[in-house]
């Protein structure tokens, strides 16, 4: 764990930690924005935007704020997140990558399955997310599509949401449970025995050319 | 006024029951538009603009005799003028005052995010209440008859609120009042089914097989009814609708999703917590440094 300042494994640089947490802070602030405009029982989280009208008025641009931020960090990440024959293999081996028995998977690039599997879960989800939100932001878009798109807009939007929200809890719970891959995003490296046990393929990778990433 | 001598019995985005102690027992409101006995002269536009105190802009002549062209935040009611060449090849001008319906089952209100925004009286009345509504036009998307328009001016949704106003101290809606031929009536919506029998009869004598009365079950009837003379074709009246109802994407939107999406979400959550407690959390220790070490001396 306490790895040796020596031994680090350089995982995000500042620029990725920032941009990722920029991503994050939008997305909290959406969702709270969101839900509170999505079920009555939350409407009371408007008050945390200055109230009904000025949620409604910034959740929209705090939306395509988010769409550009997250498309930097998506292109920063989008090339280790392709799949590979190997990713299935992990994804098909799920019971145990739950059960901890990490021995039992296949060796894991700088991503593994599941991580590969939410990139594209955010990105489609994000980009519907997106269109729909045109469709539904009446100052500008509404007016210029039929009420049958509109209501198609409307429901696509609410659950593409919810969609993405599990995804990023399931996101969030596995930086709990996974020790170790937090720092990654707050400090920016990652100690060695996690490498070697989360990432091996990518471990080897980094510590036989260390100029690599 | 307060609100509870305004017998509200639903409020837009509120779960439980709003205090409905208070019914309208001697009858819920309708208004009643003959569109058979109707001349086009506009003074139901103008009498509205008058009690309720709204001016639209100037607009342009687009071609034919609706003015303004459309509903807007300033216009609450509109004259739709439709020209229809009957099999026999007479023209008919079929004239209808456009407006809201006031929906027994509005899709406004079934929409609507923002608490009481929308609220519908114990007389059947849906009205809009302004210093509520955040401006989303989820309204439009609710309505099946394209009513609700967000002004331009303060971003608040508008419509007819069958003047509310007037008829909670026993006057009839403004456009009643000034209506010259008796086209527009208004009373309990009993009468008025009455009274549209009576007339339906007098023009199926006259020749119009086809008259009914407009008051569309699918949202559970209507407090704005019409006296069609083609009831077998309401969409010759300027396209109003067949078979008017709450959209199922709608009801989807903002029906059973709701508790559902908060479920997942807490579920997703849950399943977290007890993956947590019951597997427990994936560590790194000191063999696996060991490890690490080992495999970067066996790599070349």
């Amino acid at each position: 764990m306490t790895a040796n300042h020596a031994d680090r494994i350089p995982r995000y640089g500042a620029a990725t930690r920032i941009n990722h947490w920029i991503v994050a802070i939008t997305f909290v602030l959406l969702a709270l924005s969101g839900f509170a405009l999505f079920h009555p029982a939350l409407f009371w989280l408007t008050n945390l935007f200055g109230g009904g009208p000025w949620t409604r008025l910034l959740h929209p641009f705090m939306g395509c704020f988010l769409v550009a931020a997250f498309l930097a960090l998506g292109l920063r990440v989008g090339r280790d997140n392709t799949f590979e024959q190997r990713d299935w293999a992990w994804l098909r081996r799920f019971n145990d990558v739950v059960q901890n028995r990490e021995q039992n998977l296949p060796d894991v690039g700088r991503y593994n399955g599941g991580q590969k599997f939410l990139y594209f879960t955010i990105v489609l989800c994000l980009t519907l997310l997106f269109l729909s939100g045109l469709v539904i932001w009446r100052e500008y878009f509404s007016a210029h599509v039929s009420v049958g798109v509109l209501r198609l807009g409307s429901l696509a939007h609410a659950f593409l949401a919810v969609v993405l929200t599990c995804a990023i809890v399931v996101h969030i719970y596995a930086a709990l449970w996974v020790k170790g891959s937090i720092r990654a995003m707050t400090r920016g490296w990652v100690a060695p025995g996690w490498a070697w046990k989360h990432h091996r393929a990518w471990y080897r990778e980094v510590t036989r050319n260390p100029q690599q990433r | 006024m307060a609100l509870q001598s305004l017998d509200i019995v639903r409020r837009s985005a509120t779960t439980l029951p709003s205090p409905e102690a208070r019914g309208a027992h001697t009858g819920q409101v309708a208004k009643l538009i003959d569109t058979s006995k109707c001349i086009g002269c506009k003074a139901c536009q103008v009498a509205c603009m008058e009690w309720n105190d709204l001016r639209d802009d100037i607009g342009t002549c687009t071609g034919h005799y609706d003015n303004p062209a459309d509903l807007s935040g300033q216009s609450w009611t509109l004259m739709r003028f439709a020209e229809y060449e009957n099999p026999k090849g007479e023209l008919e001008w079929l004239i209808r005052k456009d407006g809201c319906m006031h929906c027994e089952d509005p899709g406004c209100l079934k929409a609507c995010p923002a608490p009481g925004a929308i609220v519908q009286y114990a007389n059947g009345i849906v009205d809009f209440q302004e210093e509520n509504c955040i401006g989303c036009g989820y309204c439009i998307a609710g309505c099946p008859f394209d009513i609700p328009r967000i002004s331009k001016r303060d971003r608040k949704a508008y419509k007819c609120t069958l003047c509310s106003d007037r008829v909670a101290v026993g006057l009839e809606p403004a456009c009643v009042k000034a209506c010259p031929t008796g086209a527009i009536v208004f009373g309990t919506k009993e009468d008025m089914t009455q009274h549209a029998q009576e007339r339906i009869e007098d023009l199926k004598s006259r020749g119009f097989d086809q008259a009914g009365l407009y008051d569309p079950a699918g949202v559970g009837g209507t407090h704005v009814m019409y006296v069609l003379h083609h009831a077998d074709q309401p969409a010759l009246y300027s396209g109003l609708p067949e078979a008017p109802r709450i959209s199922p994407a709608v009801r989807a939107w903002k029906g059973l999703s709701k508790p559902l999406a908060l479920m997942a979400i807490a579920a997703t959550a849950a399943l977290g917590f007890l993956h947590y407690i019951g597997v427990g959390p994936n560590e790194t220790d000191e063999r696996d440094e060991e490890a690490a070490r080992r495999d970067l001396e066996r790599t070349p």
